[in-house]
Protein backbone atom coordinates (compact mmCIF):
# COMPACT_ATOMS: atom_id res chain seq x y z
CA UNK A 1 0.00 0.00 0.00
CA UNK A 2 2.73 2.34 1.21
CA UNK A 3 4.60 1.77 -2.58
CA UNK A 4 1.55 3.23 -4.35
CA UNK A 5 1.02 5.94 -2.27
CA UNK A 6 4.89 6.73 -2.50
CA UNK A 7 4.43 6.86 -6.41
CA UNK A 8 1.50 8.89 -6.37
CA UNK A 9 3.36 11.80 -3.82
CA UNK A 10 6.35 11.51 -5.93
CA UNK A 11 4.47 12.45 -9.00
CA UNK A 12 2.58 15.25 -7.62
CA UNK A 13 5.41 17.20 -5.88
CA UNK A 14 9.12 15.61 -7.13
CA UNK A 15 8.27 14.26 -10.74
CA UNK A 16 5.38 17.18 -11.63
CA UNK A 17 4.72 16.72 -15.17
CA UNK A 18 4.60 21.02 -15.36
CA UNK A 19 7.53 21.61 -13.07
CA UNK A 20 10.12 18.92 -13.44
CA UNK A 21 8.95 17.82 -17.43
CA UNK A 22 7.27 21.29 -19.02
CA UNK A 23 4.60 18.88 -19.93
CA UNK A 24 1.22 19.86 -20.92
CA UNK A 25 3.05 23.23 -20.93
CA UNK A 26 0.51 24.63 -24.43
CA UNK A 27 -3.08 24.25 -21.98
CA UNK A 28 -1.22 25.19 -19.09
CA UNK A 29 -0.13 28.72 -20.62
CA UNK A 30 -3.59 29.15 -22.69
CA UNK A 31 -6.25 27.89 -20.10
CA UNK A 32 -4.53 29.53 -16.96
CA UNK A 33 -6.37 32.98 -17.17
CA UNK A 34 -9.27 31.78 -14.65
CA UNK A 35 -9.42 29.67 -11.65
CA UNK A 36 -12.43 28.31 -12.53
CA UNK A 37 -11.77 27.02 -16.10
CA UNK A 38 -8.26 26.02 -15.36
CA UNK A 39 -9.74 24.02 -12.58
CA UNK A 40 -12.00 22.44 -15.36
CA UNK A 41 -9.21 21.60 -17.56
CA UNK A 42 -7.07 20.34 -14.23
CA UNK A 43 -9.91 17.54 -13.38
CA UNK A 44 -10.24 16.61 -17.08
CA UNK A 45 -6.76 16.00 -16.94
CA UNK A 46 -6.86 14.40 -13.79
CA UNK A 47 -9.71 11.86 -15.43
CA UNK A 48 -8.00 10.75 -18.68
CA UNK A 49 -4.86 10.45 -16.77
CA UNK A 50 -6.21 7.92 -14.23
CA UNK A 51 -8.10 5.84 -17.07
CA UNK A 52 -5.48 5.89 -20.27
CA UNK A 53 -2.28 5.08 -18.15
CA UNK A 54 -3.44 1.81 -16.92
CA UNK A 55 -5.33 1.01 -20.41
CA UNK A 56 -1.87 1.83 -21.83
CA UNK A 57 0.22 0.02 -19.52
CA UNK A 58 -1.80 -3.04 -20.99
CA UNK A 59 -1.20 -2.63 -23.92
CA UNK A 60 2.41 -2.36 -23.26
CA UNK A 61 2.68 -5.29 -21.08
CA UNK A 62 0.65 -7.56 -23.65
CA UNK A 63 1.15 -6.35 -27.14
CA UNK A 64 4.22 -3.90 -27.53
CA UNK A 65 7.07 -4.73 -25.37
CA UNK A 66 9.15 -7.38 -26.44
CA UNK A 67 8.16 -11.29 -26.54
CA UNK A 68 4.63 -9.86 -25.19
CA UNK A 69 2.45 -11.63 -27.36
CA UNK A 70 4.10 -14.67 -26.23
CA UNK A 71 0.31 -15.55 -24.30
CA UNK A 72 -1.01 -15.79 -28.01
CA UNK A 73 1.56 -18.62 -29.30
CA UNK A 74 4.94 -19.12 -28.36
CA UNK A 75 5.95 -18.22 -32.46
CA UNK A 76 5.32 -14.59 -31.86
CA UNK A 77 7.74 -14.61 -29.03
CA UNK A 78 10.00 -13.00 -30.92
CA UNK A 79 8.39 -10.43 -32.10
CA UNK A 80 8.93 -6.77 -31.08
CA UNK A 81 6.57 -4.43 -31.67
CA UNK A 82 7.82 -1.23 -29.68
CA UNK A 83 8.07 0.79 -32.67
CA UNK A 84 4.14 1.10 -32.66
CA UNK A 85 4.00 2.31 -29.06
CA UNK A 86 3.57 6.21 -30.51
CA UNK A 87 0.92 5.37 -32.80
CA UNK A 88 -0.70 2.76 -30.73
CA UNK A 89 -0.87 5.03 -27.24
CA UNK A 90 -1.94 8.08 -29.22
CA UNK A 91 -4.81 5.93 -30.55
CA UNK A 92 -5.75 5.08 -27.33
CA UNK A 93 -5.49 8.05 -26.20
CA UNK A 94 -7.86 10.21 -28.56
CA UNK A 95 -10.66 7.06 -28.56
CA UNK A 96 -10.44 7.08 -24.45
CA UNK A 97 -11.01 10.51 -24.62
CA UNK A 98 -14.00 10.26 -27.18
CA UNK A 99 -15.49 7.85 -24.86
CA UNK A 100 -14.82 9.58 -21.61
CA UNK A 101 -16.56 12.43 -22.88
CA UNK A 102 -19.62 10.64 -24.25
CA UNK A 103 -19.69 8.86 -20.42
CA UNK A 104 -19.92 12.19 -19.16
CA UNK A 105 -22.41 13.70 -21.27
CA UNK A 106 -24.25 10.39 -20.75
CA UNK A 107 -24.11 10.40 -16.76
CA UNK A 108 -22.60 13.43 -15.55
CA UNK A 109 -24.19 16.28 -17.29
CA UNK A 110 -23.20 19.27 -14.89
CA UNK A 111 -19.70 18.15 -15.09
CA UNK A 112 -19.98 17.77 -19.08
CA UNK A 113 -20.86 21.33 -19.45
CA UNK A 114 -18.19 22.85 -16.91
CA UNK A 115 -15.64 20.49 -19.10
CA UNK A 116 -16.75 22.47 -22.15
CA UNK A 117 -13.90 22.42 -25.09
CA UNK A 118 -11.18 20.74 -22.91
CA UNK A 119 -11.92 17.46 -23.04
CA UNK A 120 -11.59 16.74 -26.92
CA UNK A 121 -8.35 19.10 -26.45
CA UNK A 122 -6.74 16.66 -24.04
CA UNK A 123 -6.36 14.44 -26.89
CA UNK A 124 -3.71 16.78 -28.08
CA UNK A 125 -2.11 17.57 -24.27
CA UNK A 126 1.38 16.84 -23.98
CA UNK A 127 0.83 15.48 -20.27
CA UNK A 128 -1.20 12.63 -21.39
CA UNK A 129 0.90 11.08 -23.96
CA UNK A 130 3.50 12.09 -21.90
CA UNK A 131 2.39 10.10 -18.78
CA UNK A 132 1.70 6.74 -21.31
CA UNK A 133 5.41 6.92 -22.48
CA UNK A 134 7.29 8.07 -18.69
CA UNK A 135 5.19 4.80 -17.67
CA UNK A 136 6.69 2.64 -20.43
CA UNK A 137 10.22 3.89 -19.67
CA UNK A 138 10.09 3.70 -15.72
CA UNK A 139 8.70 0.29 -16.64
CA UNK A 140 6.06 -0.37 -13.67
CA UNK A 141 5.81 -3.62 -11.94
CA UNK A 142 2.14 -4.11 -12.02
CA UNK A 143 -0.86 -2.15 -13.08
CA UNK A 144 -1.80 -0.31 -9.65
CA UNK A 145 1.67 1.19 -9.66
CA UNK A 146 1.13 2.25 -13.23
CA UNK A 147 -2.29 3.74 -11.98
CA UNK A 148 -1.19 5.72 -9.02
CA UNK A 149 1.53 7.42 -11.56
CA UNK A 150 -1.24 8.13 -13.66
CA UNK A 151 -3.39 9.84 -11.05
CA UNK A 152 -1.01 11.07 -8.92
CA UNK A 153 0.89 12.91 -12.67
CA UNK A 154 -2.98 14.37 -13.39
CA UNK A 155 -3.29 16.01 -9.91
CA UNK A 156 0.37 17.38 -10.01
CA UNK A 157 -0.91 18.66 -13.00
CA UNK A 158 -3.96 19.93 -11.69
CA UNK A 159 -1.77 21.55 -8.57
CA UNK A 160 0.16 23.48 -10.70
CA UNK A 161 -2.61 25.06 -13.52
CA UNK A 162 -4.86 26.04 -10.41
CA UNK A 163 -1.75 27.63 -8.64
CA UNK A 164 -0.79 29.86 -11.72
CA UNK A 165 -4.57 30.79 -12.31
CA UNK A 166 -4.59 32.04 -8.88
CA UNK A 167 -1.04 33.76 -9.17
CA UNK A 168 -2.78 35.11 -12.69
CA UNK A 169 -5.50 36.71 -11.44
CA UNK A 170 -3.89 38.14 -8.69
CA UNK A 171 -1.14 39.38 -11.30
CA UNK A 172 -4.11 41.54 -13.35
CA UNK A 173 -3.58 44.52 -10.31
CA UNK A 174 0.15 44.89 -10.27
CA UNK A 175 1.83 47.16 -12.43
CA UNK A 176 3.89 44.27 -15.19
CA UNK A 177 6.39 46.31 -17.68
CA UNK A 178 4.59 46.05 -20.27
CA UNK A 179 6.81 44.09 -22.26
CA UNK A 180 6.16 40.89 -20.06
CA UNK A 181 2.80 41.05 -19.57
CA UNK A 182 0.88 38.39 -20.40
CA UNK A 183 3.09 35.70 -21.65
CA UNK A 184 6.04 36.71 -20.22
CA UNK A 185 5.42 37.51 -16.52
CA UNK A 186 3.84 34.03 -16.85
CA UNK A 187 6.84 32.14 -18.03
CA UNK A 188 9.07 33.79 -15.21
CA UNK A 189 6.05 32.78 -12.54
CA UNK A 190 6.54 29.28 -13.70
CA UNK A 191 10.32 28.91 -13.56
CA UNK A 192 10.04 30.88 -9.64
CA UNK A 193 7.39 28.19 -8.78
CA UNK A 194 9.33 25.51 -10.38
CA UNK A 195 12.21 26.33 -8.25
CA UNK A 196 9.73 26.15 -5.37
CA UNK A 197 9.17 22.63 -6.45
CA UNK A 198 12.86 21.79 -6.45
CA UNK A 199 12.79 21.40 -2.39
CA UNK A 200 10.53 18.34 -2.69
CA UNK A 201 13.77 16.83 -4.75
CA UNK A 202 15.30 15.96 -1.63
CA UNK A 203 12.67 13.84 -0.05
CA UNK A 204 13.63 10.26 -0.54
CA UNK A 205 10.47 8.30 -1.15
CA UNK B 1 -6.29 26.77 -61.03
CA UNK B 2 -5.70 30.27 -62.70
CA UNK B 3 -2.59 31.07 -64.70
CA UNK B 4 -1.91 33.77 -62.56
CA UNK B 5 -1.43 31.33 -60.07
CA UNK B 6 0.71 28.77 -61.45
CA UNK B 7 3.54 31.49 -62.85
CA UNK B 8 3.44 32.43 -59.00
CA UNK B 9 7.55 31.55 -58.78
CA UNK B 10 8.59 29.80 -56.27
CA UNK B 11 9.81 32.39 -53.87
CA UNK B 12 7.38 35.45 -54.09
CA UNK B 13 7.52 37.52 -51.93
CA UNK B 14 3.94 35.99 -50.42
CA UNK B 15 6.06 32.50 -49.94
CA UNK B 16 9.08 34.48 -48.88
CA UNK B 17 6.84 36.23 -45.87
CA UNK B 18 5.77 32.46 -45.00
CA UNK B 19 9.04 31.52 -44.58
CA UNK B 20 10.52 34.49 -42.42
CA UNK B 21 7.32 35.81 -40.50
CA UNK B 22 7.43 32.88 -37.91
CA UNK B 23 11.41 33.79 -37.30
CA UNK B 24 10.22 36.82 -34.96
CA UNK B 25 6.57 38.44 -35.72
CA UNK B 26 4.14 35.36 -35.63
CA UNK B 27 7.80 32.90 -33.55
CA UNK B 28 5.60 29.97 -32.56
CA UNK B 29 7.13 29.85 -29.00
CA UNK B 30 6.88 33.78 -27.82
CA UNK B 31 3.96 34.75 -29.77
CA UNK B 32 1.47 31.87 -31.03
CA UNK B 33 2.57 29.94 -27.67
CA UNK B 34 2.83 26.50 -29.47
CA UNK B 35 5.23 23.68 -28.41
CA UNK B 36 6.64 24.68 -25.31
CA UNK B 37 6.73 21.57 -23.67
CA UNK B 38 9.28 20.16 -25.74
CA UNK B 39 11.32 23.50 -26.21
CA UNK B 40 11.82 23.65 -22.87
CA UNK B 41 12.94 20.22 -21.78
CA UNK B 42 15.67 20.10 -24.53
CA UNK B 43 17.25 22.16 -24.00
CA UNK B 44 19.83 21.48 -21.25
CA UNK B 45 22.76 21.44 -23.84
CA UNK B 46 22.98 22.64 -27.76
CA UNK B 47 23.26 19.29 -29.13
CA UNK B 48 19.80 17.54 -27.75
CA UNK B 49 18.57 21.11 -29.11
CA UNK B 50 19.87 20.75 -32.48
CA UNK B 51 18.26 17.26 -32.88
CA UNK B 52 15.33 18.17 -32.00
CA UNK B 53 14.44 20.86 -33.92
CA UNK B 54 15.65 19.18 -36.86
CA UNK B 55 13.06 16.66 -35.64
CA UNK B 56 10.48 19.12 -35.72
CA UNK B 57 11.57 20.59 -38.93
CA UNK B 58 11.25 16.89 -40.87
CA UNK B 59 8.00 15.91 -39.43
CA UNK B 60 6.45 19.24 -39.71
CA UNK B 61 7.56 20.32 -42.81
CA UNK B 62 6.03 16.66 -44.68
CA UNK B 63 3.36 16.54 -42.15
CA UNK B 64 1.98 20.12 -43.79
CA UNK B 65 3.01 18.76 -47.02
CA UNK B 66 0.79 15.52 -46.71
CA UNK B 67 -2.09 16.97 -44.97
CA UNK B 68 -2.01 20.10 -47.48
CA UNK B 69 -2.46 17.05 -50.25
CA UNK B 70 -4.83 15.68 -48.32
CA UNK B 71 -6.92 18.57 -47.76
CA UNK B 72 -9.70 18.11 -49.78
CA UNK B 73 -10.61 14.25 -49.11
CA UNK B 74 -10.66 14.27 -45.26
CA UNK B 75 -13.97 14.93 -43.64
CA UNK B 76 -13.92 17.62 -41.29
CA UNK B 77 -15.22 15.01 -38.37
CA UNK B 78 -12.76 13.02 -38.22
CA UNK B 79 -9.75 15.72 -39.10
CA UNK B 80 -8.27 15.28 -36.07
CA UNK B 81 -7.56 11.95 -35.92
CA UNK B 82 -6.31 12.20 -39.54
CA UNK B 83 -4.13 14.37 -38.84
CA UNK B 84 -2.28 12.55 -35.57
CA UNK B 85 -2.32 9.51 -37.62
CA UNK B 86 -0.37 11.65 -39.90
CA UNK B 87 1.95 13.14 -37.73
CA UNK B 88 2.47 10.04 -35.68
CA UNK B 89 3.59 7.92 -38.39
CA UNK B 90 6.37 10.47 -39.40
CA UNK B 91 7.30 10.78 -35.84
CA UNK B 92 8.02 6.95 -35.87
CA UNK B 93 10.34 7.50 -38.94
CA UNK B 94 12.60 10.26 -37.32
CA UNK B 95 12.55 7.97 -34.20
CA UNK B 96 13.91 4.98 -35.98
CA UNK B 97 16.49 7.49 -38.04
CA UNK B 98 17.62 8.61 -34.85
CA UNK B 99 17.68 5.75 -32.81
CA UNK B 100 19.84 4.31 -35.55
CA UNK B 101 22.28 7.38 -36.06
CA UNK B 102 22.62 9.22 -32.96
CA UNK B 103 21.72 6.85 -30.52
CA UNK B 104 23.18 8.79 -27.45
CA UNK B 105 21.22 11.57 -28.18
CA UNK B 106 18.06 9.64 -29.05
CA UNK B 107 18.54 8.43 -24.98
CA UNK B 108 18.75 12.18 -23.99
CA UNK B 109 15.83 13.25 -25.70
CA UNK B 110 14.28 9.80 -23.94
CA UNK B 111 10.19 10.51 -24.38
CA UNK B 112 10.56 14.05 -25.87
CA UNK B 113 10.59 12.26 -29.55
CA UNK B 114 7.30 10.43 -28.87
CA UNK B 115 6.26 13.71 -27.62
CA UNK B 116 6.62 15.39 -30.95
CA UNK B 117 3.33 13.66 -31.66
CA UNK B 118 1.20 15.56 -29.23
CA UNK B 119 3.44 19.20 -30.02
CA UNK B 120 1.16 21.86 -30.73
CA UNK B 121 2.94 23.43 -33.02
CA UNK B 122 2.41 20.59 -35.00
CA UNK B 123 -1.00 20.34 -35.13
CA UNK B 124 -1.45 23.95 -34.74
CA UNK B 125 0.13 24.57 -38.14
CA UNK B 126 -1.78 21.95 -39.58
CA UNK B 127 -4.95 23.15 -38.42
CA UNK B 128 -4.03 26.82 -39.10
CA UNK B 129 -2.53 26.67 -42.27
CA UNK B 130 -2.56 23.55 -44.20
CA UNK B 131 -5.80 22.66 -44.38
CA UNK B 132 -6.52 25.64 -46.43
CA UNK B 133 -3.25 25.88 -48.84
CA UNK B 134 -1.84 24.52 -51.23
CA UNK B 135 1.68 22.07 -50.71
CA UNK B 136 4.27 24.45 -51.57
CA UNK B 137 3.14 27.50 -49.24
CA UNK B 138 2.48 24.52 -46.54
CA UNK B 139 5.32 23.47 -46.93
CA UNK B 140 7.51 26.65 -46.63
CA UNK B 141 5.15 27.40 -43.74
CA UNK B 142 6.05 23.96 -41.60
CA UNK B 143 9.68 24.70 -42.72
CA UNK B 144 9.47 28.57 -41.24
CA UNK B 145 7.60 27.71 -38.57
CA UNK B 146 10.37 24.87 -37.51
CA UNK B 147 12.99 27.78 -37.72
CA UNK B 148 10.77 30.10 -35.35
CA UNK B 149 10.74 27.37 -33.06
CA UNK B 150 14.55 26.13 -33.60
CA UNK B 151 16.28 29.23 -32.96
CA UNK B 152 14.16 30.16 -29.73
CA UNK B 153 15.69 26.36 -28.65
CA UNK B 154 19.30 27.20 -29.90
CA UNK B 155 19.17 30.32 -28.05
CA UNK B 156 18.17 29.38 -24.66
CA UNK B 157 20.59 26.40 -25.38
CA UNK B 158 23.39 27.86 -25.87
CA UNK B 159 23.07 29.42 -22.80
CA UNK B 160 22.29 26.84 -20.04
CA UNK B 161 24.79 24.79 -21.80
CA UNK B 162 27.38 28.19 -21.93
CA UNK B 163 26.48 28.87 -18.24
CA UNK B 164 25.39 26.05 -16.71
CA UNK B 165 28.38 23.28 -18.26
CA UNK B 166 30.98 25.94 -19.34
CA UNK B 167 30.69 23.79 -22.53
CA UNK B 168 29.46 24.66 -26.44
CA UNK B 169 28.35 21.71 -28.14
CA UNK B 170 30.57 19.74 -25.27
CA UNK B 171 33.74 21.39 -26.17
CA UNK B 172 34.99 23.04 -23.17
CA UNK B 173 35.24 26.58 -23.69
CA UNK B 174 35.80 27.65 -20.01
CA UNK B 175 37.66 25.37 -19.18
CA UNK B 176 40.18 26.37 -22.41
CA UNK B 177 39.94 29.88 -21.40
CA UNK B 178 41.41 28.99 -17.90
CA UNK B 179 38.54 30.95 -15.94
CA UNK B 180 38.29 28.00 -13.74
CA UNK B 181 41.91 28.92 -12.33
CA UNK B 182 40.49 32.60 -11.52
CA UNK B 183 37.59 31.12 -9.47
CA UNK B 184 34.59 30.98 -11.92
CA UNK B 185 32.21 28.45 -11.12
CA UNK B 186 29.60 27.06 -13.65
CA UNK B 187 26.84 28.20 -12.87
CA UNK B 188 24.49 24.88 -11.84
CA UNK B 189 21.21 26.72 -11.78
CA UNK B 190 21.23 27.05 -15.37
CA UNK B 191 21.11 23.23 -16.13
CA UNK B 192 17.40 22.81 -13.78
CA UNK B 193 14.34 23.09 -15.46
CA UNK B 194 13.34 26.21 -13.97
CA UNK B 195 15.91 28.05 -15.83
CA UNK B 196 14.36 27.39 -18.97
CA UNK B 197 11.58 28.90 -18.55
CA UNK B 198 13.06 32.29 -17.33
CA UNK B 199 15.46 32.45 -20.14
CA UNK B 200 12.23 32.20 -22.88
CA UNK B 201 10.39 34.44 -20.39
CA UNK B 202 13.66 37.05 -20.79
CA UNK B 203 13.65 36.05 -24.83
CA UNK B 204 9.99 37.55 -24.86
CA UNK B 205 10.67 40.59 -22.80
CA UNK B 206 13.33 41.77 -25.26
CA UNK B 207 11.60 40.72 -28.00
CA UNK B 208 8.44 42.65 -26.57
CA UNK B 209 10.11 45.95 -25.86
CA UNK B 210 11.86 45.99 -29.59
CA UNK B 211 8.48 45.43 -30.89
CA UNK B 212 5.64 47.36 -29.03
CA UNK B 213 3.10 45.70 -31.00
CA UNK B 214 3.45 42.72 -29.76
CA UNK B 215 2.81 43.59 -26.12
CA UNK B 216 -0.61 42.26 -24.55
CA UNK B 217 -2.95 43.63 -22.69
CA UNK B 218 -2.47 42.26 -18.98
Amino acid sequence: MQEFFNIFVKSIFIDNMVFAYFLGMCSYLAVSKTVKTSMGLGIAVVFVLAITVPVDYLLNQYILSPGALAWIDTEFASLDLGFLSFIMFIAIIASMVQLVEMIVEKFAPALYSSLGIFLPLIAVNCAILGGSLFMQEREYETIWHATSFGLGSGVGFLLAIVGIAAIREKIRYSNVPPALRGLGITFIITGLMGIAFMSFLGIKL
Amino acid sequence: MSEAKEKEPLFSAKNRKLLINPLHKDNPITTQVLGICSALAVTAKLKPAFVMTLSVMAVLGFANVIISILRNGIPPRIRIIVQLVVIASLVILVDQVLKAFVFDVSKQLSVFVGLIITNCIIMGRLEAFALGNKPWPSFLDGIGNAFGYGWILIVVAFFREFLGSGTIWDYPVMEKLGVYELGYVNNGFMILPPMALILVGIIIWVQRSKDKSLVEEN
